[in-house]
């Protein structure tokens, strides 16, 4: 096919907005992961719940805003919830074990959406200042919403990088991913730092669901196509590593993108998944894995 | 002692006569329902239990005037998990009919075990192309229609409206190649493109600027359920709607789907074998009573729901509650006597139907309601391409 610039651009537009979303939902997943070593299926689920509170909150104040400012710490609050009842027992139990409570807990939150809010869909409108569209060059317009899902994952990322790298939180993160016995020692209240991180963790996957409510449909389940995306993106990226998983989303982001554009159906799905499996073969660790 | 002889033989002579009827009439009748009733094309399998349940009801809650047992059962989208069910339904519950039924694939691995047993499937659904060609089965009744079908009523619209350049897009999967099949056997002009995405696929935007680019004259699209929700949506989101008419199966955007996609579907024509207001008595009496029982306007897969329990209600009633005469009741099924909610129905030799289908537009009514209005009419009495393939005859 012949190359066209600017279908080039749009192309790497979309690949890099998939990516963002995905760098949402993966973020959340590794520093759980990573930190807490702990293999959480019902990532997912926060997903959902974020997308389904803030679509509820934006019938009821009639803004996208609203509904957002609302359902995200909602959404942080039933991540923090979830860690004290369900989580916290799973820490010292081996990963099979975790992996069977946190897909009874998605289970359990798809029954619960269901009952909630039926089993058909749900609408979510794209804000009416973000519905249109904006050129990106002359005569190549571009979705002013998807131009704002990038801005805000940007912006969620560089909080992320920042929060990590420089504030008091952040270095007790680092160090209980290190050390938990060793920063339990130095009087660091590793249970609730656990609990912050985990709140942080659904937070993101909360906003992910948010950001995607307005472009997708909302339904029950409709977080574990993107879980799975999301454990593809923190293999190739290294578990724990938020600069890995930002790195890595962005490449599944394009890859995916450009392999359904220019690869047949069957070959095109295949595309991320070939490669995890190089990235496995040569650098089992991931690309940039944590620090220990 | 004389007096309680009389009693007693007065007792005797109730339950003989009371067991009389039994022999020819059964006292129940039990109704299996399997379709996909979790995960989240469980709103279509909700939706068809819904239609056959208000046919139940309007049949005096009997179906041919014998109190029904209905056993709801899930097949979780697996055609393994389909055959469990059913198994379980033929031996344990025994059954009489067995309806329901959303995906073909689950239809394929279910149709001849159920056939087989001497039970009838009355499919409300899925219409696989073997089940109405070579592989046609002597119980199984299909009373919504064969896959194609409604993909050719809109590729013969597009025909007769004078598209040249048309772009096709559809899951990867047997249903969504049917369907840009059943186009392309109607449809002469150029395909400028023919596209297959993963099923499931949530994000269609990489497609769509691809599908922009080859700038086709109009557009087909066949995503059912929560695909649809998400092509339509990211179609008008990317503001094509304005830029390329978008032609669609009603499977697109149909009623459980259309309140979740909103304004995106307005305008959207897409063909039907039926629509919530084709003039016909029954069919207002239909929509009328599902949307005070249940609170919402019905889709299409209610309104298959509620024909294939009209359906059974007929036949039962024509053997007079007879279950056990297998013969009978075919013969009876064949005869399709029940006022269907599309008009005019009667079923082919391979037990599809031979319909009418429509075109029809997605609107919002005064009230802020969504749904569809009929436009023209795209076939009459139209039956299936592969009926010639299946051997069985009758008059």
């Amino acid at each position: 096919m012949p190359v066209d610039p600017i279908l080039l651009l749009v192309q790497g537009m979309n690949g890099l907005q998939l990516g963002i979303m995905l760098f949402l939902m993966a973020a959340g997943l590794t520093l759980v992961f990573g930190i807490m070593n702990l293999i959480n299926l019902a990532h997912g689920s926060l997903y959902m719940m974020g997308a389904y509170l803030a679509a509820t909150g934006q019938r009821w104040t009639g803004s996208f805003v609203l509904g957002v400012l609302l359902a995200l710490p909602l959404t942080v609050a039933l991540g923090m919830l979830l860690e004290r009842v369900a989580l916290r027992t799973l820490y010292h139990r081996d990963h099979l074990d975790q992996v069977l409570a946190t897909f009874g807990l998605m289970l359990f939150f798809n029954e619960f959406v269901r009952l909630l809010w039926g089993p058909q869909a749900y609408f979510m409108a794209v804000p009416p200042a973000l519905s249109g569209q904006i050129m990106l060059l002359p005569g190549v317009p571009y979705s002013a919403y998807r131009l704002a899902v990038v801005g805000v994952g940007l912006l969620a990322a560089v909080c992320l990088c920042v929060a990590v790298q420089y504030t008091r939180l952040g270095m007790w993160i680092r160090a209980g991913a290190s050390n938990r016995a060793m920063i339990d020692a130095l009087g660091v209240n590793i249970t609730r730092l656990y609990t912050i991180v985990f709140g942080c963790g659904a937070g993101l996957a909360g906003l992910a669901g948010m950001m995607a409510g307005p472009i997708l449909a909302l339904q029950v389940g409709m977080g574990e196509p993107v879980l799975i995306l999301a454990f593809v993106v923190i293999v190739i990226g290294g578990i724990g590593s938020i600069r890995g998983a930002f790195i890595a989303a962005l490449l599944v982001g394009v890859i995916d993108t450009f392999g359904r554009v220019l690869l047949p159906p069957a070959l095109a799905s295949m595309t991320i998944y070939l490669l995890m499996a190089l990235v496995l073969y040569w650098r089992p660790q991931g690309l940039f894995p944590a620090t220990v | 002692m004389g007096r309680r002889l009389i009693r007693l033989l007065g007792a005797y002579l109730v339950l003989v006569l009371s067991a009389v009827p039994a022999v020819t009439a059964a006292d129940k009748i039990k109704l299996g329902y399997i379709a996909t009733m979790s995960g989240p094309a469980a709103s279509l399998g909700q939706d068809i239990l819904d239609g056959v349940k208000l046919g139940i009801t309007h049949a005096g809650n009997t179906l041919g005037g014998l109190p029904v047992e209905v056993i709801v059962g899930d097949d979780q989208l697996k055609p393994d998990v389909g055959v469990q069910v059913a198994t379980k339904m033929l031996e344990k519950d025994k059954v009489d009919f067995i309806t329901g039924v959303v995906f073909s694939n689950v239809m394929m691995a279910i149709a001849q075990p159920i056939s087989e047993a001497g039970v009838f499937l009355i499919s409300a659904n899925a219409g696989p192309s073997p089940l109405a060609g070579a592989g046609c089965l002597p119980n199984l009744f299909t009373v919504s229609w064969q896959n194609d079908q409604t993909h050719e009523a809109m590729g013969k619209y597009l025909q007769d409206k004078g598209v040249k350049r048309l772009y096709l897009m559809a899951p990867n999967y047997q249903a969504g190649k049917d369907a840009l099949a059943g186009v392309k056997r109607y449809f002469q002009g150029e395909i400028v493109g023919e596209i297959y995405t993963a099923i499931n696929q949530p994000d269609y935007a990489a497609e769509l600027t691809q599908l922009r680019a080859a700038k086709p004259e109009a557009v087909f699209a066949f995503y059912p359920g929560g695909m649809g929700i998400n092509f339509v949506k990211q179609y008008a989101q990317m503001g094509l709607k304005t830029e390329i008419p978008f032609y669609a199966p009603a499977f697109t955007v149909d009623h459980t789907i259309l309140p979740a996609q909103g304004e995106a579907a307005l305008g959207i024509l897409n063909a039907s074998f039926w629509s919530p207001d084709l003039p016909n008595p029954v069919n207002h009496q239909f929509v009328a009573d599902f949307q005070k029982t249940y609170g919402r306007i019905p889709s299409l897969y209610a309104a298959q729901g509620y024909d294939a329990a009209r359906l059974i209600d007929s036949a039962v009633r024509a053997v007079r509650g007879n279950l056990q005469d297998k013969n009978a009741l075919r013969a009876a099924l064949r005869k399709a006597e029940f006022a269907s909610v599309r008009g005019p129905f009667k079923f082919n030799h391979n037990h599809f139907p031979i319909q009418n289908f429509y075109i029809c537009q997605a609107i919002k009514t005064a009230d802020g309601a969504f749904t569809h209005a009929l436009q023209s009419v795209a076939f009459t009495d139209h039956a299936d391409a592969y009926h010639a393939q299946c051997p069985m005859q009758w008059p």
